[in-house]
């Protein structure tokens, strides 16, 4: 009776549309011996399943580890906050010194162009000399 | 979180967590190092922990993530090697009794399963985890669960009887 049973269930099981319940039973009926000779060969299956459930998880998880790794992290939020903080102050002095160095680069051009400008007027200057030269002649015509 | 805290809501899953990984890596300290690894990322994510509804099954879903991962990545040639040297560290009259002994068969058979079909075997005949639960791990169809489960069980089911008749294969 029992086996017709169990049969049935192996039959469910193996089209995988036993519930959970259902498999314990059958867990349980391979698990006890005195299983029909029909179904013997289904008892290392079940066995192996049994035995799988034993094993264990028995290293140790480092646990320091695992507070040094948070304490980092803590530790890289403010450096990050740090270096943000450094980046923006070199921006804004490196902008003035940027700033001074155009000025500077700007005056120099400036200074260049007006010692051109000098340069070309005082040989305008020069060429203006000249009418002195008529000047003096009109002088001697009306002297005489 | 605390610490303590922490460990209360992993201890209870930490093994099962270990055993899919072991089921996945097949080798004992991959599979110690990819709990390790699991949990520490866990606790790390520490902040955002109540937003999952259930940390169990995320952190089932990270170990599967993890361990697929680890078997695509290049090292995983390594992880060959060290399973065929775990395979002939044992003596030969070990060898010989593990031959008899069915029930290492079963294990044998399981590493020749896909992936997919081994890792739906593991959770719901070691684990005992519901089909829904199971879709959501692994991010399936609960009908495609089924379908892998059945096919993982007969599979075993043939192989171990092949065995059977044959004798020591």
């Amino acid at each position: 009776m029992e086996s017709d049973n169990i049969k049935e269930l192996v039959e469910k099981y193996f089209e995988a549309t036993t519930t959970v319940a259902e498999e314990d039973t059958l867990r349980a009926y391979f698990s006890k011996g005195g299983v029909t000779p029909e179904l013997e060969q289904y008892v290392p299956m079940f066995q192996y399943f049994s035995n799988a459930k034993e094993e264990k998880f028995t290293k140790q998880v480092p646990l320091d580890t695992i507070a040094s790794v948070t304490k980092r992290r803590f530790n890289y939020k403010w450096l990050s906050v740090a270096a943000v903080g450094l980046l923006m102050f070199g921006i804004y002095f490196g902008k003035s010194y940027q700033e001074k160095r155009e000025a500077e680069y700007a005056y120099q051009e400036t200074k260049k162009a007006m010692t051109l400008l000098a340069q070309n007027f005082n040989r305008g200057t020069e060429k203006v000399a000249y009418l002195n030269q008529f000047e003096e002649t009109k002088q001697k015509v009306y002297n005489k | 979180m605390q610490q303590s805290e922490f460990l209360n809501v992993v201890m209870p899953f930490k093994d099962k967590l270990y055993r899919l990984a072991k089921r996945l890596l097949v080798s004992t300290e991959e599979a110690e190092d990819a709990t390790q690894e699991i949990l520490l990322k866990l606790w790390n994510k520490n902040a955002s922990f109540e937003k999952y509804k259930n940390v169990e099954a995320f952190a089932m879903t990270m170990t599967k993530n993890f361990c697929l991962d680890r078997l695509k990545s290049k090292q995983a040639g390594n992880l060959k090697l060290v399973h065929s040297n775990y395979q002939e560290k044992g003596s030969l009259l070990q060898k010989q009794i593990e031959a008899k002994d069915s029930v290492s068969w079963v294990e044998r058979i399981m590493e020749e399963l896909p992936e997919q079909q081994k890792m739906v075997l593991q959770l719901r005949d070691v684990e005992e985890y519901d089909y829904d639960e199971i879709a959501e791990m692994l991010d399936m169809q609960p009908t495609a669960v089924r379908v892998a489960l059945s096919r993982a069980r007969k599979t075993v089911r043939e192989k171990l009887t092949q065995k059977h008749s044959y004798g020591i294969g």
